[in-house]
C-alpha cells in the first residue's frame, strides 16, 4: 500500500471517528472533596452533572414548548412533531411511527421502546443550570419524585441510558450514566444545593 | 430463522435478515408495491403502513419489529373510514403526480379513526410527516374534511 493511500485511508477513518472523540470523562465525586464548604461541594457536583443535563443529547427531548428539537445544534425535529396529549406525538404522527424499540442503522432513526418527549414540567431547554437544578428537586414539576427517586431515575432509567448509547453518528453524553448517577448521589449527599445561575 | 408475518390478515413467512427493512419485504418479497419507497430514513412518509392500528413508516422498521403483529398496507385497508378517505380523495380529484398519496391515505385514516372530527390543526399535525412534491396539500385536508362529513352522515 502506498503511503499517500495509507494516509488517505487514516484520513477517512479519523473523519468516520471524530463524532465519538466529543465523549468526555465526568469528574468522580472525589475529586470534589478539597471543596471543604458543603454547599459549595453540592453546587459544584451539579455542576459537573449538568455537563450532561445539559448535553444535546438530553436536552432535545425536555423542551419548553411543543416540539423535540434534534442533532448537536438542537434544530426544530425534522418532520414537524408535537408532545400530543401524551408526549408521546400527535394523532397518526406519534414518536413510534418513525423510532423504534431499538436505533435502527439501516435508516439511521434512533429508538428505545419509551421514546417520548419529557413533560412540560420538566422542559429544560433555555434554562440556566440553576433553574434546571431547582426544578429537579421540585416535586410539583418533577413527576412527585424524591431526592432518592431522581437519583435512581438518572442512574438507571434505560432511556436516560439511551443518551451514552445514540447510535448513529450522534455525539454520546459525557461520560456513563454510571458516573452520572455517582454525581447525582453525591449532590444529594451533600444537601443538594442548587448553582446560582 | 424464519419470521412469521400477518399481512393484511394473510399470515406470511419471512426468511432473512431480520434486521431488513419491513418496506423491503413488503415491496420485494411479497410483491405489494403500493407502499412506496420514498427516502428510507422515515423523512416522506410514503411508505406508511398501519401496525396495530398506528401509522407506522416501514422504511424505519426491521421485519422483526412486526413479528406476529398485524400490519395493513394500502391493498389492505377496508374499512368504512379507508373507504369514505377513497371517496373523497377521487371527488376532490386530490391526486397529482400520485407517488405519494397511499402514504398519506394511510395517516389520514388512522388520523379519521382516532379524531372522527379533526381540525385543520389536528390535519396538519396529523399529516406532517408525509410530504407531497406537488403539494397537494390544499386538497389533502379538504379531502380529509370531506371524507369526516361524509362519515358523520
Amino acid at each position: 500500500m502506498s503511503s499517500m493511500k495509507a494516509g488517505l485511508i487514516a484520513i477517512v477513518l479519523a473523519g468516520t471517528l471524530a463524532p465519538f472523540a466529543g465523549a468526555e470523562d465526568l469528574r468522580a465525586p472525589e475529586s470534589f472533596a478539597s471543596i471543604a464548604d458543603r454547599s459549595e461541594r453540592s453546587r459544584a457536583l451539579f455542576v459537573e452533572a449538568g455537563r450532561v443535563l445539559q448535553h444535546p443529547r438530553c436536552l432535545n427531548c425536555h423542551p419548553v414548548g411543543e416540539r423535540p428539537t434534534q442533532g448537536n445544534d438542537s434544530h426544530p425535529h425534522s418532520p414537524l412533531v408535537v408532545r400530543g396529549a401524551d408526549d408521546k406525538g400527535a394523532i397518526a404522527m406519534r414518536c413510534a411511527t418513525c423510532h423504534q424499540d431499538a436505533n435502527y442503522e439501516q435508516s439511521g432513526v434512533p429508538g428505545h421502546p419509551l421514546w417520548h418527549v419529557a413533560p412540560k414540567s420538566m422542559a429544560w431547554q433555555t434554562k440556566s443550570l440553576g433553574q434546571i437544578c431547582e426544578q429537579i428537586k421540585d416535586p410539583k414539576r418533577n413527576g412527585g419524585k424524591t431526592l432518592a427517586a431522581i437519583q435512581e431515575h438518572m442512574a438507571q432509567d434505560s432511556l436516560v441510558g439511551w443518551g451514552w448509547k445514540p447510535g448513529g453518528n450522534r455525539e454520546p453524553a459525557p461520560g456513563t450514566q454510571a458516573q452520572l448517577g455517582a454525581l447525582i448521589a453525591a449532590w444529594i449527599e451533600t444537601g443538594a444545593a442548587c448553582p446560582k445561575s | 430463522m424464519s419470521i412469521t408475518l400477518d399481512i393484511n390478515g394473510t399470515r406470511r413467512e419471512f426468511d432473512g435478515d431480520p434486521q431488513t427493512p419491513l418496506l423491503w419485504v413488503i415491496r420485494e418479497e411479497l410483491g405489494l408495491t403500493g407502499t412506496k419507497y420514498g427516502c428510507g430514513i422515515a423523512q416522506c412518509g410514503a411508505c406508511t403502513v398501519h401496525v396495530d392500528g398506528q401509522t407506522l413508516r416501514s422504511c424505519s422498521a426491521p421485519v422483526s419489529a412486526v413479528a406476529g403483529r398485524p400490519v395493513t398496507t394500502i391493498e389492505g385497508v377496508s374499512s368504512r373510514t379507508a373507504k369514505a378517505v377513497q371517496k373523497a380523495w377521487v371527488d376532490l380529484d386530490v391526486v397529482q403526480c400520485g407517488y405519494c398519496q397511499s402514504g398519506q391515505i394511510m395517516s389520514a385514516i388512522v388520523l379519521l379513526e382516532q379524531k372522527p372530527k379533526p381540525s385543520d390543526t389536528d390535519i396538519d399535525r396529523a399529516m406532517a410527516g408525509n410530504i407531497c412534491r406537488c403539494a397537494t396539500y390544499q386538497r389533502i385536508r379538504a379531502a380529509i374534511h370531506a371524507a369526516s362529513s361524509q362519515l358523520a352522515g
